[in-house]
């Protein structure tokens, strides 16, 4: 086994920022009664104003007026960490969220796939740069260890030979134990974990708790550790909140990537697409207006959710100004990737039909995309179908034209030029659209040839029903 | 004037008009017409850009003309896209014509939709050919569908009402179709020079 443990050190204030246009404007995050609220975490910007952790925000405000302030929110870290728990079960079976702010990730049964490790680090790295959150990375071969080493070092790799090295030299101080242990150790004169594993374990276990041996047998791997493993849930939900009221569609633009882009993420890590999912526009008052956004096959490439989604949302008045912004997903179905040609005929080809049938209904409406398809019947407006229909055959029949009117026209001809016919249509006295006609090749005035017919038997007037182009 | 300057360089400065300009080799793309394939210097359509097609009305043979395009495209499975037709394709006619209907598809729009939509057809790269009947254009929505089909290196047809044949348009290929009799005149083909008589078809 080997375990990576991936430090999200400012967890809290990445899942802010991640959410703002511009992560470069100075914000605080707030805690506490109202009469007196804490800084909690700032961000560089805001550092370089002077403003410290553990401010109060009257003294914040007494150096610089010009910060954003959001309240501190612990179920929302709580939700982000758990949306990175999910982004990290693609790349492991294993994923545990039992230390806070830490995600703990078996990486030794991955290491065939994404391996090898300074590889896997490199994507690791990446991929949550790209989602916008600052960390720390070590692996080693217990969970305890690497959670450990994490504190010390950024980008460690140990293995068992080691492991023992690295921990005689760790401070005790960042070693892991209860506070007042520590406390006692460091009263102790013990700095450094070697002097602490050179004392005698009777010793140790007269003047401890049992946990303090139980966590050096851990560090050290001797004692097997326990840790929860995370399953995904069956649905998405991301929202975001805004601390000012959003009057146009064009500013939820930003969020909008950002949501879409984490549905993504948690999709690939489910390995499973999107067919059906719901923006929620919520308002001061009042019912959220719902949005939603569907596809004909299951997706996951977070272009495409987005060009998608903003074509959807586009097409929306916006009613009162909007709060907060959510999207829900919850049939998720399997994802089949498309399968691509080796040889790509035409290079230029950069956007497959099914996108581009997603995008033009995403803009046109629903049933703007429609196919053309056979019916077995004689008659000409049940002979057509816009969807696809099994198993029907062409029937012989003499030629027909190449345009329907939707509605027959009038011809305007008194005394048409007829060039084969009559072909008598009588069909459908079983379903009520029943049909009794005569129908003729005729010659227009302008040279056009019309497909016209007239009620069976009479010799009534004469309508157009399509065009011989 | 006693220099001598080399061709080669003048040429490749740009700074000589060479009268016509170079063809380049493009797919070839048969209407599946004899003499029309003939009469054309590109011997058949214009394979990535747009082939205007003007009509005294709809039906006035422009699908017994487009018919053998759009069946051998479909054979080869490539995708047919109709933007705003003017009626109801009849499939057994177009079945009739051996054009393979699932390949077929129709997207229902309207005025600048309808532009849209062809735009990002032909862009996509995705279609084989693709059929636009605007209701209404301007030269500046023409030149942005041959800029398209450039860009996809599509096959793009746009069917219009016979006045248009007055105004200029940056189409490749501009044909116009007579009903008495019954025949087709190439107004403008690039690449060379139209051919002056009319062309009949035959039915």
């Amino acid at each position: 086994m080997r375990w990576a443990c991936i430090l999200l050190p400012q967890l809290a204030l990445d899942a802010v920022l991640r959410t703002r246009e511009d992560p470069l404007q100075p914000l605080v995050l707030v805690q506490g009664p109202v009469q007196r609220r804490l800084v909690q975490a700032v961000n560089p910007a805001a550092r370089e104003l002077g403003i410290r952790r553990g401010q109060t925000l009257t003294a914040a405000r007494a150096l610089s007026d010009d910060f954003v302030c959001v309240e501190h929110d612990p179920e929302h870290v709580q939700y982000w960490q758990t949306f990175l728990a999910a982004w990290a079960y693609r790349f492991s079976s294993h994923v545990s969220l039992d230390y806070p702010r830490a995600l703990l990730v078996e990486v030794q049964s991955s290491l065939g796939l994404f391996g090898p490790w300074p590889r896997f680090e490199q994507r690791l790295r990446r991929e949550l740069t790209e989602l916008g959150f600052s960390h720390r990375i070590a692996v080693a071969p217990n969970a305890l260890a690497a959670r450990v080493l994490v504190n010390v070092a950024d980008g460690l790799a140990v293995d068992e030979l080691q492991l023992p090295d690295y921990l005689r030299e760790l401070p005790v101080s960042r070693s892991g134990f209860a506070p007042e242990a520590a406390n006692a150790l460091a009263r102790m004169g013990l700095r450094k974990l070697h002097q602490v594993l050179a004392l005698p374990r009777a010793s140790l276990a007269r003047r401890f708790p049992r946990s303090l041996l139980d966590h050096l047998d851990t560090l050290q791997g001797l004692h097997p550790l326990a840790l929860g493993a995370y399953q995904p849930p069956d649905d998405f939900a991301g929202r975001v909140e805004f601390n000012f009221e959003v009057e146009s569609i064009a500013s939820l633009l930003f969020p909008l990537r950002r949501l879409t882009g984490d549905l993504a993420v948690f999709l690939a890590g489910r390995d499973c697409g999107v067919q059906r999912f719901v923006l929620l526009l919520e308002h001061r008052e009042g019912e959220p207006t719902q949005v939603p956004v569907g596809l004909l096959s299951a997706e996951r490439e977070p272009g495409m959710l987005f060009e998608l989604a903003r074509g959807r949302l586009e097409a929306v008045q916006l009613r009162a100004p909007v709060q907060a912004f959510a999207v829900r997903a919850q049939e998720l179905p399997r994802f089949v990737p498309a399968a691509g040609e080796l040889f790509v005929e035409r290079p230029q080809q950069s956007l497959a039909w099914e996108q581009l049938r997603e995008r033009l209904r995403a803009r046109l409406g629903d049933d703007a995309v429609q196919g053309l398809a056979l019916c077995a019947d004689h008659r000409p407006e049940q002979a057509w179908s816009a969807q696809p229909q099994a198993g029907a055959a062409q029937l012989d029949e003499p030629p027909r034209p190449g345009w329907l009117l939707a509605e027959p026209q009038p011809l305007d001809d008194l005394f048409p030029r007829i060039l084969c016919g009559p072909e008598r249509i009588e069909s459908g006295w079983w379903d009520g659209g029943d049909v009794r006609r005569d129908y003729y090749l005729v010659e227009t005035r302008d040279g056009r040839r019309a497909w016209a017919f007239h009620a069976a038997g009479g010799a009534g007037p004469m309508w157009v029903h399509g065009w011989f182009a | 004037m006693g220099s001598v300057v080399a061709l080669d360089s003048l040429l490749q400065q740009r700074r000589v008009w060479r009268g016509r300009q170079e063809v380049p080799p493009a797919k070839l793309q048969p209407t599946g017409h004899a003499v029309l394939d003939a009469a054309l210097p590109s011997g058949g359509w214009h394979a990535a850009a747009l082939n205007e097609i003007l009509l005294p009305a709809a039906g006035s043979g422009e699908l017994q003309l487009l018919w053998p395009t759009l069946a051998r495209l479909t054979a080869e499975d490539e995708r047919v896209v109709l933007v705003a037709p003017p009626a109801i394709p009849f499939a057994p006619a177009w079945a009739q014509a051996r054009v393979a209907l699932p390949r077929l598809s129709i997207i229902q729009a309207s005025g600048s939709d309808a532009l849209w939509a062809a735009e990002q057809c032909l862009r996509s790269g995705s279609c084989g050919a693709v059929l636009c009947w605007p209701e209404r254009t301007d030269d500046r929505a023409l030149r942005r569908l041959q800029v398209a089909a450039e860009t996809g290196d599509t096959l793009a047809f746009v069917l219009r009402p016979q006045r248009e044949a007055i105004n200029a348009s940056p189409a490749a290929l501009r044909l116009l179709l007579e009903l008495r009799p019954n025949q087709l005149r190439v107004l403008k083909c690039r690449g060379g020079l139209a051919p002056s008589h009319a062309l009949a078809l035959g039915h």
